[in-house]
C-alpha cells in the first residue's frame, strides 16, 4: 500500500533547457496525491516543456523527478513504461491518432492493456465519450469533428484506463463556458471516484479558481517560479505583482492597505 | 480487500416497477455481468414502467460498473421506462450525471461512406476532369506569372530548386553509372557475336542520351521529390495551412504548386545532363574491361553523339519533370485530413507519375519515330 500522505509527485531542482536555451531553472514543488495542481504562467514560459518534463518526454538539463518516491528521470525507459501505464494524458494539440475513429483511438489502450471482452470494451467506450459529452460520435474520424470536440474526445482517451494520474495540457482552451464548466466537473468527478492526481496547464481563471487545491506559476522574464500555493491564497497574498495581476486578469491589484 | 462475486438482481415490485439491485464488486478484473443479459431480462417484460437501481450491496467499483449503469440508462430512455437510481456511491450518481448530461449524437445515414462507392465509372469520370481542372489552374497561375501579377515566391523557387537537385546528386550518380555499366553489359554480350565489341560506346551513348540517362532520372525524382511534394502539401492540409493560405486571399496553385513545379522543370534537364555523362562514364568503365581502349571508346562515342539525341533526352525532361510535379502537388493538395491520408497521398503521387512517365515517354518515342528524329 502507497504512503497517503507523502508526495505523489516531486520534482527536485528542475533546470530545463532546448540545447543551450534554458527555460525554467531551479523549479522545486510538491504534488500530493488527490491534488488538482495548476501550472500557470504566460504564454511561452515554459508550461508545456514541464509538463514534457514530468512525462519523460524530455530529459531535464539537471535535476530530478519523483514518483512515489522513486525517481523517474533515473528509471530505465521499461520502468518508465510500467509507470506511464497508470497515466492518462492529453496534449495540448490533442494528440488523437488522425487516422482513427475516436472508438479505436479509445479502443487502443482498453485493448492492449485490459482483459475486457469486445462487447465490454464497446461499452465503456460509449460510457467514456458520454463523459465528455460525446456520446454517439464513437466512429467519427478526428477531423470530423470540432476543434473543441476534439478535446474532449483527447480526454475520453486519457481517462480510458482510470488513471491514477491525469496530465492536461489546456483541456478547456476552446471550449465554451458551459462544455467548460462541465469539464471540470468531470475532472473534479474523476478525482473523486478515483482518487487521482490532476496536473494540468490551464488559463481559464474560473476553473482555476473552482477546482485547483494547488498551482505555481512560472514566470517568462525571471526563468523561475515566483509563485506556489493555492492560487485563491495566491491572489490575495503574493508578493509577487505579476501573480496577483495574472489571476486578477491583468488587472493591476490595488495597493494592499489594510483590507482587501 | 474483499472479492465477492459482482452481479445483479431484478426484483419485481409491482407489474410495471422493478427493482435492479446490484452488488458486489464491479471492477475490471472482476468478472462483471455485461449488458446483454440484462437487456433481454428488460426486453421480456413489455409493461416495465419504472426501473429503480439499488446500489446498497455494492463494493468496489470502476468504469466497469458506469459503462453497465449508462447502457442501462439510455435502454430505458429509448424505451420510455423511467430510470431511478438510489443508494449509489456519491462519485458514480455524479458521474452518471456527467454522462447523461448531453444527449447522444446520432449519425445522420449519408455520412457513412462505403468504399464500393469509390472505384465507380462516375469518380473515374470525376478524377479525370479534376485532373483538368487542375492542369487548367496551373496553367492559369502560369499565365499570371508571366503577366507578373502572381504571388508565388522567389525564395520558395529556390529552396525547392535547391531540394530537389543538388540534394538529389548523390543517389542520381549511383543509379547513372550502374545503369550506363548495365548498357555497355548487355551491348558487349550481343555485339561480341559479330566482332563488333567497339560499337558498345554507339549504344550506351544513344541509350543513355535517348532513354535511359532521362528515365531514370525521372523515377528516382517522382520517388524522392514528387513524393516529398504530396507529403508537404498532405501535412500543411491536416494542419489548416492551406485553409489559411486561402483566406489570406492568395490561390495556392501560385503560392504552393508554381515554384514546385519550376523548380523541378529547371532543375530536371540540368539533372538529365548530368546523369547522361554519368551514365557514359559507366558505360566507358565497363568497354575498358573488355579490351576497348578508352581512346577508343571517346572516339567512338564521339562519333555517336549528336544535338538529336540530346535534345530528345531534354525533351523528355521537362515533359516529365512537369508531369512528376503536378501528380505529387495534386496528391498532396487534394490528401484528406489524416495521417493515413498523407500517406495514400504519397503513394499516390509516386504511383501516378511513374504511370504517366511510362505513358509519355512512349508517346514521345512514337511521335520521334513519325517525325524521324
Ligand atoms: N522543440 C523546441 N525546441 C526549441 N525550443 C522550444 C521547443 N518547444 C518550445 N520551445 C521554446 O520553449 C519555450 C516554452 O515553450 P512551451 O511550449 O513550454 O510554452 P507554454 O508555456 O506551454 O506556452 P503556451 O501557453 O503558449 O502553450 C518557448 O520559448 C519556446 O520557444
Ligand atoms: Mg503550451
Amino acid at each position: 500500500m502507497t504512503n497517503n500522505t507523502a508526495a505523489h509527485i516531486e520534482i527536485r531542482n528542475l533546470t530545463m533547457a532546448y540545447g543551450s536555451f534554458v527555460i525554467q531553472r531551479d523549479l522545486n514543488f510538491d504534488i500530493n496525491r488527490g491534488d488538482i495542481f495548476v501550472i500557470m504562467g504566460g504564454s511561452g514560459c515554459g508550461k508545456s516543456t514541464l509538463l514534457k518534463h514530468m512525462l519523460g518526454l524530455i530529459t531535464p538539463k539537471k535535476g530530478d523527478i519523483l514518483y512515489n518516491g522513486d525517481s523517474f528521470v533515473n528509471a530505465s525507459s521499461e520502468q518508465q513504461d510500467a509507470v506511464r501505464q497508470h497515466w492518462g494524458i492529453t496534449y495540448q494539440s490533442g494528440g488523437l491518432f488522425s487516422a482513427m475513429t475516436l472508438a479505436e483511438n479509445i479502443n487502443l489502450p482498453l485493448q492492449l492493456y485490459t482483459n475486457y471482452s469486445k462487447s465490454e470494451i464497446a461499452d465503456i467506450i460509449a460510457y467514456k465519450l458520454a463523459l465528455v459529452g460525446l456520446a454517439g460520435y464513437q466512429d467519427y474520424y478526428p477531423s470530423e469533428i470540432s476543434g473543441g470536440m476534439r478535446k474532449r474526445a483527447a480526454l475520453a482517451r486519457a481517462i480510458a484506463l482510470d488513471p491514477e494520474i491525469l496530465f492536461f495540457d489546456e483541456p478547456s482552451a476552446g471550449l465554451d463556458p458551459i462544455s467548460s464548466r462541465l469539464l471540470d466537473e468531470l475532472i473534479v468527478q474523476m478525482k473523486e471516484s478515483l482518487g487521482a492526481t490532476v496536473v494540468m496547464v490551464t488559463h481559464e481563471l474560473p476553473s482555476i479558481f473552482d477546482i485547483a487545491t494547488n498551482s505555481i506559476y512560472l514566470d517568462a522574464n525571471t526563468r523561475t517560479m515566483i509563485g506556489y500555493g493555492d492560487p485563491q491564497y495566491l491572489r490575495d497574498h503574493s508578493d509577487q505583482v505579476v501573480v496577483k495581476q495574472f489571476l486578477a486578469r491583468g488587472i493591476e491589484p490595488k495597493k494592499t492597505t489594510g483590507e482587501y | 480487500m474483499s472479492t465477492k462475486a459482482s452481479g445483479f438482481q431484478l426484483i419485481p415490485d409491482t407489474t410495471d416497477k422493478i427493482s435492479l439491485v446490484l452488488q458486489g464488486d464491479w471492477t475490471q478484473d472482476q468478472q462483471s455481468p455485461d449488458f446483454s443479459g440484462l437487456h433481454s431480462a428488460l426486453q421480456s417484460n413489455a409493461s416495465l414502467r419504472h426501473l429503480l437501481v439499488t446500489g446498497s450491496d455494492l463494493d468496489e467499483w470502476d468504469s466497469t460498473l458506469m459503462a453497465f449503469l449508462l447502457q442501462c440508462h439510455n435502454y430505458c430512455q429509448a424505451n420510455n421506462i423511467d430510470f431511478k437510481t438510489q443508494n449509489l456511491p456519491d462519485g458514480a450518481e455524479k458521474l452518471l450525471e456527467v454522462a447523461t448530461a448531453v444527449a447522444p449524437h446520432q449519425r445522420p445515414e449519408d455520412a457513412k461512406k462505403s468504399w464500393l462507392v469509390s472505384v465507380s465509372p462516375a469518380n473515374i469520370i470525376k478524377y479525370f476532369t479534376s485532373s483538368l481542372a487542375f492542369i487548367g489552374e496551373v496553367a492559369i497561375a502560369l499565365a499570371k506569372l508571366v503577366a507578373g501579377k502572381s504571388n508565388t515566391r522567389m525564395v520558395d523557387f529556390k529552396t525547392f530548386c535547391y531540394e530537389a537537385g543538388p540534394s538529389a546528386f548523390a543517389i542520381i550518380s549511383l543509379v547513372s553509372v550502374l545503369v550506363g555499366m548495365i548498357l555497355a553489359y548487355l551491348g558487349a554480350v550481343q555485339l561480341a557475336q559479330f566482332g563488333a565489341e567497339v560499337y558498345v560506346a554507339d549504344l550506351v551513348v544513344v541509350g543513355i542520351l535517348r532513354e535511359m540517362g532521362v528515365l531514370m532520372t525521372a523515377i528516382v525524382i517522382a520517388g524522392r521529390t514528387g513524393a516529398a511534394y504530396a507529403a508537404q502539401l498532405g501535412t500543411m492540409q491536416t494542419n489548416d495551412e492551406i485553409d489559411a493560405i486561402i483566406t489570406m486571399g492568395i490561390s495556392p496553385i501560385e503560392f504552393l504548386v508554381i515554384p514546385r513545379i519550376l523548380a523541378l522543370v529547371l532543375v530536371m534537364p540540368l539533372l538529365t545532363i548530368y546523369a547522361n555523362l554519368l551514365g557514359i562514364i559507366g558505360g566507358g568503365i565497363v568497354a575498358g574491361s573488355m579490351d576497348i581502349s578508352p581512346l577508343q571508346y571517346i572516339h567512338q562515342a564521339g562519333g555517336a553523339l549528336s544535338w538529336t539525341h540530346i535534345s530528345v533526352g531534354l525533351i523528355k525532361s521537362i515533359v516529365f519533370a512537369l508531369l512528376i510535379a503536378v501528380a505529387g502537388c495534386r496528391a498532396g493538395i487534394n490528401s484528406g485530413r489524416s495521417s493515413a491520408a498523407v500517406g495514400q497521398a504519397a503513394t499516390q503521387a509516386v504511383v501516378t507519375s511513374i504511370v504517366y512517365l511510362i505513358i509519355a515517354d512512349a508517346a514521345i518515342n512514337i511521335i520521334s519515330q513519325q517525325i524521324g528524329v
